[in-house]
């Protein structure tokens, strides 16, 4: 039988690696990458948690995972928007040389 | 017998997902880290499967093995100067001593936490059919305000890439 607290276990692993790629990686695309990640193990829970916990109405994690789904989409284009326009702008899209909002 | 398999698939995905995240955060070329990202949600939409979600397995597919990876991969292409280095860090050992410290809190709570569980987990017969029911009964609004947010999105995203648009110096 799985339980809930291996979901938790996997999902919060999950987050520690999206956490560190999203905050040690120079490549903006690299930083999107991991906060996808973290998303995933956000939605992992609210999956496992659906299946698990006692509730009036369990099906509410699931549909509260496809809107985090939709949010995690639109972001997704934007940001990527974003990197090709700053990559326009600077060549380049390492974050670390990104200092034109700097003054 | 049929718990047995449901348990195995679990750890086998959950290897999968948890190993391809780690190639994401290791692999030197930009582009093979995507592909261990597509790698990882495939895995976690195993995972959904084996929590008896098969909608969201469904929609986790179409959007981020379907389009979120390959917007990645376009992103990619459309800034070749930038190259595809994916191993310079900047601050690797601090961040990862802060993002261990913060997982293992999440386990921490996580494994000490008394849930409210139900008596042998909720089996969904079907997840389709009530998924939709909900969003258009009690979640109407955000179901609208989620497809408001769809389309600024979109919006916005055509914007900024246009020629001429907000990439444009001066």
């Amino acid at each position: 039988m799985i339980d809930l607290e291996h979901v938790l276990v996997v999902a919060a692993l999950l987050f520690s690696i999206g956490l560190f790629v999203a905050l040690s990686k120079r490549s903006a695309i690299g930083i999107l990458m991991g906060i996808e990640l973290m998303l995933n193990s956000v939605n992992l829970n609210l999956i496992g948690f659906a299946r698990f916990v006692e509730s009036p109405r369990p099906i509410d994690g699931q549909v509260f995972s496809v809107f985090v789904i939709t949010v995690a989409a639109a972001e997704a284009a934007v940001a990527l928007a974003l990197a090709v326009s700053v990559y326009r702008l600077r060549e380049s899209i390492d974050v670390d040389r990104l200092n034109i909002l700097k003054w | 017998m049929e718990d047995t398999a449901v348990i195995v698939a679990f750890y086998v995905l959950a290897i999968l997902t948890l190993g391809s995240a780690l190639m994401v955060a290791t692999v030197r070329d930009l582009v093979h880290a995507v592909l261990f990202l597509v790698l990882s949600f495939v895995g976690v939409a195993g995972l959904y499967i084996t929590l008896s979600a098969d909608f969201v397995a469904v929609v986790q597919v179409l959007i981020y093995v379907g389009a979120i990876s390959v917007l990645m991969l376009f992103a990619i292409l459309l800034t070749p100067r930038s190259g595809r280095d994916n191993a310079s860090v900047s601050y690797s050992a601090p961040i990862g001593a802060l993002a261990g410290l913060i997982g293992a809190t999440i386990i921490f709570v996580g494994l000490k936490t008394d849930w409210a569980k139900a008596e042998g987990g909720n089996n969904f017969e079907t997840t389709a059919a009530e998924i939709g029911r909900a969003l258009l009964d009690p979640y109407v609004i955000p179901f609208e305000v989620a497809s408001v947010l769809l389309v600024v999105a979109m919006l916005g995203a055509i914007l900024l890439v246009r020629p001429g648009g907000g990439g444009e110096p001066g």
